[in-house]
């Protein structure tokens, strides 16, 4: 199989409005006639829905929550990129492109990024007309900070709660277009399987988690927009019900995934504080602004903190990384924090923590300002750990954040399924390696409102529309394998809870295949894996039935799929013999950094299934870098 | 009414923390978990929500039952917990309830209407730095229903209020702002949610501390446009 990516050659500055008007276009009065399926309401998958209700599709559009306004977009806290240039700061589109293509360490595709830094003025207007509240100068203008490792004020926010009111802003045109009739929503229904017809994306079914209920939906184009797969990691940021069940079902019906061991570790979370853990909380990188981070010099120095003098502290980011300092991207700020907790030298009751210090803020701005830009942020710190941050130092701790990875799709976002598209993060094209922050509001928003309303026209006006019945072979056959795996997870009847593996899945992948890797962890870890996913099938224990709301069972067939996912992350991360951004491979490094090879692995690695028990295939694109050189990445 | 001993809590943990233990230690005796709804455990998302000992999401100041700790009870504390107390909000199981009532007020008008396309330059607008925090102060607002399922009437007047404060305070929002009032309060009544008698639980139990002030704008937004709009701008229309 060959991966053709359909993006546009010639000036990139005009690539996407070129290609836009080669893209077929569907008459107003044959667009209802389409049904559309739309999977996920985050800010991809909601901002899709609705723009595409608007166009006067017919929309179906599912989500797990009871409501789509809980999709996870909805805890982004810090803020969205926009190449405004309202500050006069030197800004511009090739800057956020450029600042993108290289802070993904020079693994994603230079056309898609290119256009992700052009659409991202247009997001900010978008916003602004729903009533978005971004935060205003006295001036009336939108203010502007700058944000995770940026030399320019580009971030876009609103309070700590960027996320939350883009995607209520999101929710809002799509309850709109519910109440207008283009948009059926299908709240607390769960994608279980794709329907693929004559290799078409045809149709979903899906479970009612109210009552067990399959159902079968079919459309002409089935849209996933179901969000990254860092609970693979069990503590991580991400919501309790993210999962990587749409994209991993897709996965085994053809599409490719791409990347997978493309992850980001955040650097600013409060730390685990025991084995009950559910999930950790991030703590916007907004405080790395004031914030000075540091660990004692001396290992196992278990000193109050106010009592360590100035002199017996390692402000190990401004030292090694002069001229970014406590603002070098995530990637470094997460290794740096693990290599000083390696050294004995990390902080807090387990080690595992480094101090993120605002004493000297505090004095220069006093607190009345700091409370102004971090009041929300320290007031959620104090709830979770009982510490007041005005006074002790905040104890921090990297955690798993967001996926680069995700199902391979072309310039179009539509994956090698002909009629699959997939959005946001649950796809792999924007960020390469390693993501940069307010970036990924940015993305979820540029693919559902800008991008995928061209696209997935050009791709109904080519196809023909099908009616099928429930009867059609491929869908019986979508229906009774979900129906099979329910039943194999309701009779194995063993002893150990879903949580409990869902734990320990998540343990041998931090500890093998987290913020550092080498070949034979990996290789240890893919074994613990497969025998870990095996005890799963024997011995998981899910009460009750199907034909009932089970929270149980929801959770069994989603870590059923992380045991698979898993077992590819750490397959992708042994092939890719390299370093890279958030992948870093004990093996290769130069001075403490990642190194990239260039020669043998600029590329996007595709995974396809080949079937249960059998390796997956490996297909690879190439990355062809026109504008922006590949170099090796500085913050020093 | 069930009873569950749960011994061995630490204190950092969260309540939900403590419940899914809880909920281990059942399954592996066989017997049914507890179903509750949760989803981010940050206090963002809405989806958590339950009374404590009568109050909802436990009656701390700003907080949601996932961001509750344990260091706020006591070794032998005897809880009662029960689902959102509102005809409104149908029990689902347990603890679990559905809300879809407020997206169906939301979808009646709860919005700005704008398509996606190329609307003005975002400064093109400009909003004084107070009209976008008051803006802001109500959008905050995360849909749990916690005002409802405190308030004796089981009224949806702080949520509705917040909606419309926080597009009644920002410029994009005044072309729409009395159809506005009129159909959202109109969807809220029909959704069985009844009035608001400015007793003030909401505003003392919202975890995202919303104030009563949005419920006063929202009367005087629907009393005013009660007055002054014709019908057929009310009922129907292209949104």
């Amino acid at each position: 199989m060959e991966l053709v990516s359909n993006a546009p050659s010639g000036p990139i500055e005009r690539s996407w409005e070129t290609h836009k008007f080669g893209l077929k276009l569907v008459n107003p009065a044959n667009k209802r006639k389409h049904n559309i399926i739309v999977v996920g309401t985050g800010l991809a998958g909601g901002s899709a829905a609705a723009s595409l209700g608007e166009l006067g599709y017919n929309v179906h559009c599912f989500c797990f929550q009871d409501s789509p306004r809980r999709a996870h977009s909805i805890a982004a806290q810090g803020g969205i990129n926009a190449a405004k240039n309202y500050h006069n700061d030197g800004d511009s589109v090739y800057r956020l492109f450029y600042d993108t293509v290289k802070g993904g360490d020079f693994r994603a595709r230079e056309a898609n990024v290119y256009r992700l830094a052009q659409v991202s003025v247009n997001i900010i207007d978008q916003c602004v007309a729903q009533g978005v509240p971004f935060a205003r100068e006295y001036g009336g203008l939108l203010d502007n900070r700058s944000f995770g490792g940026a030399q320019v004020s580009r971030t876009f926010y609103a309070r700590g709660q960027t996320g939350q009111q883009l995607l209520l802003g999101a929710y809002q045109a799509l309850e709109r277009q519910v109440g207008l009739g283009t948009v059926k929503m299908y709240p607390r229904t769960e994608m279980l399987d794709l329907i693929v017809i004559d290799g078409k994306a045809r149709g979903i079914v899906t479970r009612s988690l109210n009552d067990g209920k399959l159902g079968v939906h079919f459309g002409d184009a089935v849209v996933l927009a179901t969000g990254g797969y860092g609970n693979v990691f069990y503590l991580s940021t991400n919501a309790k019900g993210c999962n990587a069940t749409a994209i991993w079902r897709a996965y085994k019906r053809g599409a490719l995934f791409a990347n997978p061991c493309f992850t980001q570790i955040h650097p600013t979370c409060i730390p685990v504080a025991g084995d009950y853990q559910s999930k950790l909380t991030l703590m916007s990188e907004s405080l790395r602004n004031d914030g000075r981070i540091w660990v004692p010099k001396k290992a196992g120095d278990k000193r109050n903190p106010a009592s360590i003098p100035e002199e017996e502290r390692d402000y190990y980011l401004e030292t090694r990384y002069p001229s970014f300092g406590n603002l070098v991207p995530r990637d470094i700020a997460s290794r740096a924090a693990k290599a000083v907790c390696d050294a004995g030298r990390g902080v807090g009751e387990t080690g595992l923590g480094v101090y993120l210090d605002f004493s000297e803020a505090l004095k220069r701005l006093g607190p009345q300002k700091i409370a102004e830009r971090y009041g929300n942020l320290f007031e959620m710190y104090e709830r979770i750990t009982g510490e007041n941050p005005y006074e002790v130092p905040m104890r921090i701790f990297p955690a798993t954040h967001y996926t680069m990875g995700g199902l391979w799709v072309d310039y179009n976002l539509m994956s090698t399924i002909p009629g699959l598209f997939v959005l946001g993060e649950a796809n792999f094209s924007d960020h390469g390696a390693n993501r940069l922050g307010a970036s990924a509001l940015m993305q979820g928003l540029a693919d559902g409102y800008f991008i995928i309303p061209y696209t997935i026209g050009s791709y109904l006006a080519n196809i023909k529309t099908e009616r099928y019945s429930e009867d059609a072979p491929a869908a019986k056959e979508a229906v009774a394998n979900v129906a099979a795996i329910t039943k194999k997870l309701l009779d194995a009847n063993g002893k150990r809870t879903v949580d409990s593996y869902h734990r320990e899945l998540g343990k041998i992948l931090w500890d093998y295949c987290g913020m550092s890797r080498n070949a034979a962890g990996l290789k240890k870890a893919a074994g613990m894996i497969a025998e870990l996913r095996q005890d799963f099938w024997r011995n998981v224990r899910v009460l009750g039935s199907n034909e009932e709301f089970n929270q149980s069972l929801e959770k069994a067939g989603r870590v059923a799929d992380f045991f698979e996912l898993g077992e590819l992350l750490c397959m992708d991360a042994l092939h890719r013999n390299e370093s890279c951004g958030g992948h870093f491979r004990e093996e290769y490094q130069t001075d403490g950094e990642a190194l990239r090879d260039d020669a043998n692995f600029c590329y996007v690695a595709a995974w396809g299934f080949q079937g249960a028990g059998r390796p997956p295939s490996l297909t690879k694109e190439p990355l062809v870098f026109n504008y922006v050189k590949p170099s090796q990445r500085s913050y020093k | 009414m069930v009873r569950y001993e749960v011994p061995g809590v630490n204190e950092h943990m969260s309540f939900l923390e403590m419940l899914d233990m809880l909920n281990e230690r059942l399954t592996e005796k066989g017997e049914d978990p507890i179903a509750f709804d949760h989803d981010c455990r940050e206090g963002i998302c809405g989806m958590c929500g339950m009374m404590i000992n009568g109050k909802a999401h436990g009656g701390f100041k700003g907080t949601t039952v996932c961001q509750l700790h344990m260091r706020h009870f006591k070794d032998g504390d005897e809880l009662y917990l029960e689902p959102w107390r509102a005809a409104a909000f149908p029990v689902v199981k347990d603890l679990a309830v559905d809300r879809s009532a407020f997206d169906r007020i939301i979808a009646a008008g709860g919005f700005i209407s704008v398509p996606t396309g190329s609307p003005p330059d975002g400064n093109a607008i400009p909003v004084p730095k107070e009209d976008a925090d008051l803006a802001m102060d109500a959008a905050a607002c995360i849909g749990c229903g916690a005002c409802v399922a405190a308030c004796p009437n089981a009224a949806a007047a702080l949520f509705v209020g917040a909606k419309i404060s926080h597009l009644a305070h920002l410029p994009q929002g005044q072309p729409e702002r009395k159809r506005r009032a009129l159909a959202m309060v109109r969807q809220m009544n029909r959704e069985g949610f009844a009035n608001c008698s400015n007793i003030g639980e909401c505003e003392a139990a919202c975890p995202k501390q919303i104030k009563l002030e949005v419920i006063a704008l929202n009367n005087a937004d629907y009393i005013k446009a009660a007055f002054t709009e014709r019908p057929e701008t009310v009922s129907g229309g292209v949104g």
